[in-house]
């Protein structure tokens, strides 16, 4: 039961969110309380999946194969609860920094339809039904990123729906050549066929369809410019909300859809992802070290990241998996973090752009330490999460021989300290620029949501310990796909 | 048919992509709406064409082999649904993009002005 809540809430609260638009404050508020009843959801989750193992539910009493299923592994469940992590923050953070006009126009009832779609991609065990809560997953950031309607926006969202629509028509045909193969829509089903059928025709072509819809979504090396010509353009809690959750999807469905499907040729698909994820985190990092514009800096910084999520799984040891699945929670808050940082430095001083910023170090000490940790937290320094993602995925790389990905791995980690301290230069340590605007007060609700994501990040830190033992649970898991085989399809003989 | 099938389906992934590529902004969503019909008939031929029968089993005369594959088409239905409702806001974006910039020219989509 608990397993249907975290996609049925979102969508209750969507529709009662929609028929009270213009009731600004019991928006902010519902949306916050609805945004920690998730959160509370996600948490039972968990703990009743790391208890119990993995939870299905059948929909409809349609058995396995025919039916759609539900799946919370730990990987699900720990996805989850970052996401409604994520959305309370930035539901505390948004009513302070989005205008009126844009709060009253659907801003709410759409941040639920995304989390509706991004919680039940995580959830679904069926293809089909995956790529239904891919679009409704997209359809709410397509409004949401346009918007508000400015011209920027327009041009932002014209390239993102065209190139969403197109990795969607992958997605699909997919689905269509794999079901023509193999009859079964199933995700447990599919992995169980293709381990037990010799000579599947035509998987390969099926996967790099997948491989291209995904890595669309997740900005991966050559489909990755949509992301830094659109991402920046929204009010930033709807990049936050994005970086934190749209983008990690798309990594979420390659870790499943590699651990299930990718059976035959698996030397191929290692080498191939292992060289898209040292382009990945390295194109990304070095572009971004040309960029002016904080927004544009921390976009090309997701792609660099992600990088190192393909490069855990490429090596696919339990190991670098756990270090992966780490490194991904670890960025989802702190990309969350720099983005949320970003934006209130922009409510003081007016602009994103570095050349008009400055002093606000020695101006406002507290708005510094708010950048600067995650800042150094996706640097990668000790004591932060950043150190110990990256310090586990590197000796998962050395422990699995795979040294030039990991020199590759280790070079980047110096670049993007580079970016980073970039931005702490120019934003908080130089002198103010003359041409600077005026500071302006930065509102309150939102520095509470930057220093509850900033302190959740040093917990994070600090708990690596237990974090990660989760995460090496739920890479076994997923490193040994007969669990989750065995847990939908055995269902159906009880 | 099947031949048939697969002409259509390449001619019109051929012009889809021919109308993505254009500077027209409007060719760009016809090219997406070709595109989209396409892939839903690229889901239809993959999963096997079955001619001459409904696809649902017939309980009168009970030929349970003699029927056409009903999930195909339901995911098609469902493809369409999908495929209606971003077509139908892509249109109003590109709408609100000529209303704003006065110009259907995607070049103009570029941030150096």
């Amino acid at each position: 039961m608990i397993l249907v809540l975290p996609i049925i809430l979102p969508l209750v609260f969507m529709v009662l969110l929609i028929f009270t638009r213009r009731w600004l404050f019991f928006q902010q508020a519902f949306s916050l309380l609805s945004a920690v009843a998730l959160t509370v959801v996600s948490a039972l989750l968990l703990s009743q999946v790391a208890t119990e193992g993995i939870l299905t539910i059948q929909l409809g009493t349609w058995p396995a194969p025919y039916g759609i299923t539900l799946v919370a592994d730990l990987l699900s469940a720990i996805m989850l609860i970052t996401t409604s992590f994520v959305a309370v923050v930035v539901m505390v953070y948004s009513p302070g920094f989005i205008d009126k006009e844009r709060q009253t126009a659907g801003y709410y009832p759409l941040v639920f339809g995304l989390l509706m779609g991004v919680n039940g991609a995580f959830l679904t065990g069926d293809i089909f039904n995956m790529y239904v809560w891919y679009e409704v997953m997209l359809t709410s950031s397509f409004v949401l990123i346009a918007l508000g309607g400015s011209a920027e926006q327009l041009r932002g969202s014209v390239k993102y729906v065209t190139i969403s629509f197109v990795a969607s028509i992958f997605f699909v045909s997919a689905i269509g050549i794999l079901y023509g193969q193999t009859g079964t829509l199933n995700m447990a089903d599919l992995a169980y066929k293709m381990r037990t059928w010799e000579n599947m025709p035509y998987i390969n072509g099926a996967l790099m369809l997948f491989f291209v819809a995904f890595s669309v979504k997740a900005a991966l090396f050559p489909f990755f410019f949509w992301l830094p010509a659109s991402y920046h353009t929204p009010p930033v809690p709807i990049t936050a909300l994005f970086a934190g959750t749209l983008t990690k999807v798309g990594i979420y469905t390659m870790f499943r859809f590699y651990s299930l499907f990718v059976v035959q040729d698996v030397m191929f698909w290692k080498l191939f992802l292992l060289i898209i994820a040292g382009l990945t985190m390295s194109v990304g990092v070095l572009m971004a070290a040309s960029q002016f514009d904080i927004r544009k800096i921390l976009s090309f910084h997701i792609i660099s990241q992600v990088g190192y999520m393909v490069m855990g799984l490429a090596i696919f040891s339990v190991n670098s998996l756990a270090a992966a699945i780490y490194f991904t929670v670890h960025n989802m808050l702190s990309k969350t973090n720099t983005f949320l940082a970003g934006g209130l430095v922009f409510q003081r001083l007016g602009s994103y752009d570095l050349k008009y910023l400055g002093g606000l170090y020695k101006a406002a000490p507290f708005l510094a330490l708010l950048f600067f940790i995650p800042a150094m937290s996706l640097a990668g320094i000790p004591p932060l999460p950043g150190f110990f993602g990256k310090l586990f995925l590197i000796k998962g790389g050395f422990a699995a021989g795979e040294y030039l990905i990991t020199a590759v791995a280790i070079a980047v980690g110096f670049f993007t300290l580079f970016s980073m301290i970039k931005i702490w230069n120019e934003a908080y340590f130089k002198k103010t620029p003359e041409d600077a605007q005026k500071a302006h007060p930065v509102n309150r609700s939102a520095i509470a949501a930057t220093t509850l994501l900033a302190a959740a990040v040093i917990l994070l830190g600090i708990f690596a310990g237990p974090v990660m033992e989760l995460s090496h649970q739920a890479a076994m898991q997923l490193k040994d796909p007969y669990q989750y085989i065995d847990a939908i399809l055995n269902q159906t003989s009880q | 048919m099947l031949l048939l099938l697969a002409v259509v389906i390449g001619v019109l992934y051929g012009s889809a992509v021919y109308l993505l590529l254009r500077r027209n902004i409007f060719k760009l969503i016809l090219g997406l709406i070709f595109l989209g019909h396409a892939t839903n008939l690229l889901l239809f031929v993959a999963s096997g064409l079955t001619s001459g029968y409904p696809a649902f089993i017939r309980f009168i005369t009970g030929e349970s082999e003699s029927m056409a594959d009903p999930l195909p088409q339901a995911l098609i239905l469902t493809a369409i649904v999908i495929g209606l409702g971003v077509t139908a806001f892509a249109l109003v974006l590109v709408y609100r993009f000529y209303s704003v910039t006065k110009t259907v020219d995607l070049d103009e989509l570029s941030e150096n002005e």
